[in-house]
């Protein structure tokens, strides 16, 4: 454990700690390792099951390598693995620090939470690859993985929001609104979707309360969310902390802070029928969903102008820092995505993109342009942070990397751009007789050469994260790349100068 | 930021935890109420239709496959009401013919097609030679293929155990169905026995020895499964809100 050196006299808000103050750190380090791991893993697992969907041979033919047990593994990776790990990491860092405060209840709960956390997480993957799931996307673990989760997130909104009720500033900062936010929301997300019957206690098999209608709508109202709080709240959060930080400039606006953080949380959670668009939910519920959705274009721009906006006067900084380029470019894709979801959500347009690749396009640009971007600049930020070390082992591999992951991406969405849409107008096409024109088979084969490109891009971001290891592991090790430095622009000479 | 004017200041929230927490519960709360409790309160949410039934214990036990093999990854349960997919599929899919699945199976994505309404649509023996390898019948098909699932005996001590869970839920399962359940299964999967009770319980029930095994596999329950879906109504004889209107 690391020292503690608070001086015990210490009062809430007007005591100043002491500059050498050195918060937990080791629980932290646990955190950024398992991302980084859990990162490759799940990226590795994405391109697989890609690479399934252009080869159906590397199904293999066995009942725990098919595309339907595998892609459950790879979406819980990615999202809850290297997502959670990341938001434990970067949370629970930052907020010690907004707070100046140690973790409530102490580093020894916070590894507590590490090892359950990735248990649960191990636990879950080797689950649906035997063939235990609930069949709901996102939320697939069975009901005895659920209670163990449940029990490890209400540590975790304890530990937190217990650091941020003894913190030693007088105002909660924003970080930790978004923080907050996503972990009270996923909580009620988790319990409210998993509310299931086991067939016996012995036994993994649960049903669900609900069906049909009802199911569908629980499911996507968690389903979306997952995405509204898990995703983006959650990475707000990470945002507002590391952005500020890294660009040395202020947040840009407070006002649109609060405005945009209540607006979001008040909008997002209406915005689930859009995925049930002209199915057999009733159309007000419909007509709610796709308002909702069109409003929170809104405040998920004023985020991402709050972000980009805070390198005012910062911006020459984008040249020399690409760590600082992974979390501006983030906020670019948070408010690409976040103009393409609003769009899609519009019923006429949804008719067209409903089950086809454009959804799965939509959402990697939202996940990998932002929520794995954000999360490279914040991991980026912290190792040298977290393992006591100057500086970076080469920023030089930070740009290879970004450039690497960012042509990846392009090659993705652009593939599932036009898989999706080509493929929605190929159902709908009729010949000059009156007949379908297109049987549905002959739309699959149409897909193939998306699916290669979509493969090849999945590879350039797996090599990409391979990049980020190898450069974190050298980092750690204390180690420094002799390479050209970034040159400091004639602007900040000539303010250097004066 | 301290603000000089009088009445609500946001500075009250950010330096207050509790009421940050309590104020944010409640503003993430009220989108999934106002959406989803008049869904359990409204009737007209759900249809009435005749002939929507409980599925029988090989149907039951062939979803339960059709989960955990997921699917529903790549499949939708949902056709909607357009020309093409009604054109492709049949007639677009009502509430009420899902209401007794625990959890709904609409999917998200058609990676493979609808299977709404695919009961029916083609032979046992070609589900079953179609589920051991897809490409020996659609040859440009990417589906995995299930081989193993064809001889793999079927695990259903517990029947009755989950059509009892399926009633706490809410499924309408009499006494006599969970008594049953094992028999019935059986009978399912045996045209040559009695299955006159089997048929009065479940009607429109696919009898067949589906994949030709002595024993029940996985395979006989999850085509059983497929081949019942979306033939439940008659829409013959039924009438939409819209054409009684007309």
């Amino acid at each position: 454990m690391t020292s503690a050196t608070l001086t015990s006299g210490a009062t809430l808000g007007s005591q100043r700690v002491s500059e050498d103050v050195r918060y937990y750190e080791d629980a932290i380090r646990l955190f950024v390792i398992a991302a980084t791991f859990w990162g490759v893993v799940g990226f590795l697992a994405g391109t697989f099951i890609a690479l399934q969907l252009a080869f159906p041979a590397l199904n293999l033919g066995l009942e725990w390598t098919s595309f339907g047990r595998l892609r459950p593994v790879h979406t819980s990776a990615v999202i809850f693995a290297f997502g959670g790990n990341v938001l434990f990491a970067t949370s629970l860092y930052s907020v010690q620090r907004t707070c100046r405060q140690f973790l409530f209840g102490g580093e020894g709960l916070t590894k507590f939470i590490f090892w359950n956390y990735n248990i649960f997480i191990v636990l879950a993957a080797l689950s649906y690859v035997l063939g235990y799931t609930q069949g709901k996307e996102y939320a697939e673990p069975e009901w005895i993985l659920d209670l163990h989760l449940t029990v490890i997130w209400v540590l975790y909104a304890i530990q937190f929001a217990g650091t941020v009720m003894t913190r030693r500033e007088s105002h909660i900062y924003v970080a930790n609104w978004f923080f907050l936010a996503f972990i009270l929301t996923v909580a009620i997300l988790h319990l409210g979707n998993n509310m299931n019957v086991p067939v016996s206690w012995t036994g993994m098999k649960s049903y669900p309360f609900v069906s049909g209608v009802q199911s569908a709508m629980v499911q996507w109202w968690y389903g979306h969310n997952a995405v509204g709080f898990f995703l983006t709240a959650g990475f707000l959060g990470i945002m507002y902390y590391f952005v500020p930080k890294r660009a040395e400039r202020p947040v840009y606006s407070y006002r649109l802070s609060i405005v945009h953080f209540w607006t979001l949380i008040f909008l997002y959670i209406w915005a689930g029928p859009h995925h049930l668009h002209y199915t057999s939910l009733p159309d007000w519920a419909q007509t709610l969903g796709m308002t909702f959705s069109v409003m929170l274009w809104m405040p998920s721009w004023g985020g991402m102008i709050n972000g980009i906006m805070t390198l005012s006067g910062a911006w020459d900084k984008l040249r020399t820092d690409p760590v600082l380029r992974f979390l501006v470019s983030s906020v670019a894709f948070y408010g690409m995505s976040t103009f393409e979801g609003p769009l899609m959500s519009v019923k006429p347009v949804n008719a067209l993109s409903h089950y086809t690749d454009w959804t799965v396009g939509h959402v990697h640009s939202g996940a990998l342009g932002w929520v794995a971007f954000i999360s490279f600049g914040a991991l980026y930020f912290l190792v040298p942070v977290l393992w006591k070390r100057s500086q970076l082992y080469s920023l030089r591999l930070v740009s290879y990397h970004f450039w690497t992951a960012t042509v990846g991406i392009v090659l993705y969405i652009t593939a599932m751009w036009v898989s999706g849409i080509m493929q929605g107008l190929m159902w709908r096409a009729y010949d000059n007789l009156g007949f379908l024109q297109y049987s549905f088979v002959e739309t699959v084969a149409a897909m193939h050469p998306f699916y290669v490109i979509r493969a090849m891009g999945g590879v350039l971001f797996v090599i990409g994260s391979l990049i980020m290891v190898y450069n974190l592991w050298r980092t750690a090790k204390g180690d420094v790349r002799i390479e050209k430095p970034y040159a400091s622009t004639p602007h900040k000479a000539a303010v250097g100068a004066a | 930021m301290a603000q000089e004017k009088k009445g609500f200041s946001h500075d009250l929230i950010e330096r207050n935890t509790l009421l940050l927490i309590v104020l944010t519960l409640i503003t993430v709360s009220i989108g999934g109420l106002v959406q989803i409790v008049p869904l359990f309160t409204i009737e007209s949410t759900i249809e009435k239709v005749d002939g929507v039934r409980p599925y029988s214990p090989l149907e039951v036990a062939g979803q339960s496959i059709y989960i955990r093999e997921g699917c529903y990854n790549c499949h939708s349960m949902q056709i909607r009401p357009f020309r093409d997919e009604v054109e492709r599929y049949g007639h677009y899919s009502l509430a009420a013919e899902s209401m007794y699945d625990h959890p709904f199976q609409w999917g998200s994505k058609r990676t493979g097609p609808d299977l709404a309404r695919v009961g029916g649509k083609y032979s046992n023996d070609w589900q079953v030679a179609h589920l051991v390898n897809p490409r020996a019948v659609v040859p440009e098909s990417i589906m995995p293929g299930y081989a193993w699932m064809k001889d793999r005996p079927l695990n259903y001590g517990d029947i009755s155990d989950v059509l009892k869970t399926l009633r706490v839920v809410g499924v309408p399962y009499t006494d006599d169905q969970i008594k049953n359940a094992k028999a019935d299964l059986e009978a399912q999967k045996n045209p040559d026995g009695d299955t006159a009770a089997l048929m009065k319980r479940y009607p429109k029930a696919v009898v067949a020895n589906f994949t030709g095994n002595k024993t029940v596999t996985e395979m006989d329950a999850l085509v059983a499964y497929l081949q019942v879906l979306g033939t439940m109504v008659d829409f013959t004889k039924y009438q939409s809100p819209k054409q009684l209107q007309q």
